[in-house]
């Protein structure tokens, strides 16, 4: 295993960067990254749409994200991959595609945290901006999306965990994040299939439970100064 | 100033304002008291339309709050709404807390919004606590602050919705003594509230509520001296009880 | 090319996703058997009085769920099966190894989910149940047989539930080790009829119908059975 690791650290890190493409563990980070900062924005407008008191904007949505929520992701990838390059006219490249698949599947997941994260606030709080004066909007920005936002942290980071594992289904349209370059590591190597995707798993759940860490500590944090009502 | 006429609301099949009816004139202060469920919350909330209602008019200055092409949060700006809860914004400070609104609806300068919520703070005793956190103060310190907050707009009418029905006894003289300079100033105020010797000291008129209706308004020694309403006469009695609060 | 659905749904065609759907369904509800018991005996490790063995469930727990499903069955299939005796292995081979892994990768992986929902609700249920049960004068085992236990099912099915709808759709993932299951199945489809449209649209209708069912199942369940405090 030590000689797997030293023959092939850096193409498991970055993939064939500089001479290539980036790939590896590096592209996975990227991929997660970029897909939840997308699809966050996403999540925060369906969400919103989701609370509308004006049905003509809540059944469409509502729909959907069921549908989304619904379908397989890597049915969603293959739709993706299908027609992306139909709408955008161009050839769509494998990072784009695994993209605009997780933005899409994640907004619809984020739409429900962020649904509920705003019906969690207590109505008293809109009630009291409406008092005010402060219109719809106004007071969701001013007072009701802040503590929302900040109450639904550690559903978000949770969400930034699912995301990065979701990146693994890159492997299927080729894309070469870390998953796909294991099996090129191993169908180069053939010999030491178990340590390959041992070291795989490893990688993976390093990532993946120091994230979840930190979600226990903000949890914790939220707990703490929360605003306690009489 | 304000004006029910025939005001009806109901939840569901349960009639909370039965065909109410009454006039309250500026400058007079209200106070609005009754058992629980008899509807002296949803009248007051109805005031700044937090509560639709189902027939019957509600004028303020003359003019039907309900027309139609009234701008409402322009409307609600006007009129200074304080919660049994405080709702206070817990993300901001309380000096945030009290120049969002002018800030954001009447478009006052950051500059003149601080000046004006900080002389208000001033007034309800709280210049100090400007920085603080609304977590870190607390019951009767928050609704006092809940208290500048709705005068920072400077409105010609406030509402109390049971302003120290939430807070710990000792905590409660705090929130009267600022509620009482208001009403000496001159202020418009409609009060619901379980508070009867301070409903005594300041109001105007007594109106006591019952199963949605106004049973009886008097003024606070005709109402405390004269009940002439029997289900009046039953409230105060049961008030003036060995194991009741206050009065 | 116009949309054409009779090509699709053809004899031929039709019958390869139709046995990719029931394969498919078959996976979800033997993981559902196996995964079950296996999950109730992880939370039961977790909630053990002993750190030992509280220590091994979470690990289990925590080291499965933070490494990716594909990962694992990349693992159970690439890897596992050459460690085998070469007699097992091509008898393994013979009998749909690419089915038996899937099952196995799937089971885990489920399980270390499900383990957390019925940890969760059994600790939901307020000690004073438990501490009530024994003043009465029943033991520690029929405590829990009597009072907890009936509590704490009735707040762990709609979790389970969300997680059976989760290994649903989880099941296409299967497709990278070969199983012929129904994601597998449209993209030979795809493959031999070019017809892209069509097939993805019937799969996703298909992977919608058994969604619509398994969160219906939810709702009916939680409308019948609400949570009541105690």
């Amino acid at each position: 295993m030590i000689d797997l690791i030293r023959n092939y650290w850096l193409y498991f890190l970055v993939g064939q960067y500089p001479q290539g493409p980036l790939g590896g563990l590096a592209l996975t980070l990227l991929l997660g990254v970029a897909a939840l900062g997308l699809a966050l924005p996403l999540g925060v407008v369906l969400g919103l749409a989701r609370t509308s008191s004006h049905r003509v904007i809540r059944w469409p949505v509502t729909a959907l994200v069921y549908v989304v929520r619904g379908t397989p992701l890597l049915m969603v990838i293959f739709w993706a991959y299908f027609f992306l390059p139909a709408i955008t006219g161009q050839q769509t490249s494998q990072f784009n595609t695994m993209l605009a698949a997780l933005v899409l599947f994640n907004g619809a997941y984020l739409a429900e945290i962020v649904r509920a994260g705003i019906q969690g606030i207590p109505r008293g709080q809109s009630e009291c901006a409406r008092a005010l004066g402060l219109g719809y909007w106004q007071s969701m920005r001013a007072v009701i999306l802040p503590q929302a936002l900040r109450n639904m942290l550690p559903s978000l980071v949770a969400q930034f965990v699912t995301t990065l594992k979701e990146t693994s289904l890159g492997y299927i349209i080729g894309l070469s994040e870390v998953s796909f370059i294991a099996g090129q590591i191993n169908a180069q190597v053939l010999t030491k299939p178990v340590a390959v995707y041992t070291i795989l798993a490893l990688t993976y759940f390093v990532l993946c439970f120091g994230l979840s860490r930190i979600v226990r500590l903000l949890e914790k944090r939220t707990q703490r100064s929360s605003v306690v009502m009489p | 100033m304000i004006e029910f006429r025939n005001v009806t609301k109901f939840y569901g099949s349960f009639r909370a304002l039965d065909d109410v009816t009454e006039t309250i004139a500026r400058g007079e202060v209200v106070v609005i008291c009754g058992p629980s469920g008899s509807g002296k919350s949803t009248l007051i909330r109805t005031i700044n339309r937090l509560e639709p209602i189902d027939s019957g008019q509600i004028l303020l200055d003359g003019e039907d709050i309900h027309r139609p092409g009234l701008d409402v949060d322009r409307f609600r700006s006007g009129i200074g709404f304080v919660f049994q809860q405080f709702n206070l914004f817990p993300h901001l400070s309380v000096l945030e807390n009290c120049t969002l609104a002018p800030m954001k609806v009447r478009g006052l300068s950051e500059a003149a919004a601080r000046e004006r919520a900080l002389a208000l703070l001033e007034r309800v005793g709280l210049a100090g606590k400007a920085q603080s956190y609304p977590a870190q103060l607390s019951g009767g310190q928050q609704q006092r602050v809940a208290i500048a907050r709705a005068l920072a707009m400077e409105p010609p009418l406030m509402l109390f919705d049971e302003p120290t029905s939430a807070l710990d006894p000792e905590m409660v003289s705090e929130v009267l003594l600022v509620i009482r300079d208001l009403a000496h100033k001159g202020q418009t105020l409609v009060i619901v509230t379980h508070e009867m010797g301070f409903a005594r000291e300041v109001a105007d008129r007594i109106f006591f509520m019952d199963e949605g209706r106004i049973l009886e308004r008097a003024s606070p020694e005709d109402f405390f001296e004269r009940p002439q309403h029997p289900r009046a006469r039953q409230f105060l009695s049961d008030l003036r009880s060995p194991f009741a609060r206050s009065v | 090319m116009p949309i054409d659905l009779s090509i699709v749904l053809s004899w031929e065609f039709g019958q390869w996703l139709l046995r990719g759907f029931l394969l498919s369904i078959e996976l979800t509800l033997v993981t559902l058997v196996l995964a079950f018991p296996l999950a109730t005996f992880v939370a039961l490790l977790r909630l053990a009085p002993w750190k030992l063995f509280r220590g091994l469930g979470f690990a289990y727990v925590e080291g499965i769920r933070n490494v990716p499903l594909l990962a694992h069955l990349m693992f159970w299939y690439f890897g596992a099966t050459q460690l085998l005796p070469e007699g097992a292995r091509a008898w393994l081979y013979e009998h749909d190894a690419e089915t038996v892994c899937a099952i196995i990768a799937l089971t885990l992986y489920t399980a270390a989910f499900m383990a957390e929902d019925v940890r969760s609700g059994i600790r939901s249920i307020p000690s004073a149940q438990l501490e009530a049960a024994r003043a009465l004068g029943f033991g520690y085992l029929r405590s829990m047989r009597l009072v907890v236990l009936p509590q704490a099912v009735r707040i762990t099915v709609p979790p389970l539930i969300s997680q059976t709808l989760s290994l649903w759709k989880n099941t296409s993932i299967a497709t990278v080790i070969g199983t012929a299951e129904l994601m597998y199945q449209a993209q030979r489809v795809e493959t031999a009829t070019f017809r892209g449209v069509e097939t993805f649209a019937v799969t996703t209708v298909a992977y919608l119908t058994v969604s619509g069912i398994i969160t219906l199942i939810g709702v009916l369940y939680q409308r019948r059975y609400p949570v009541r405090a105690a």
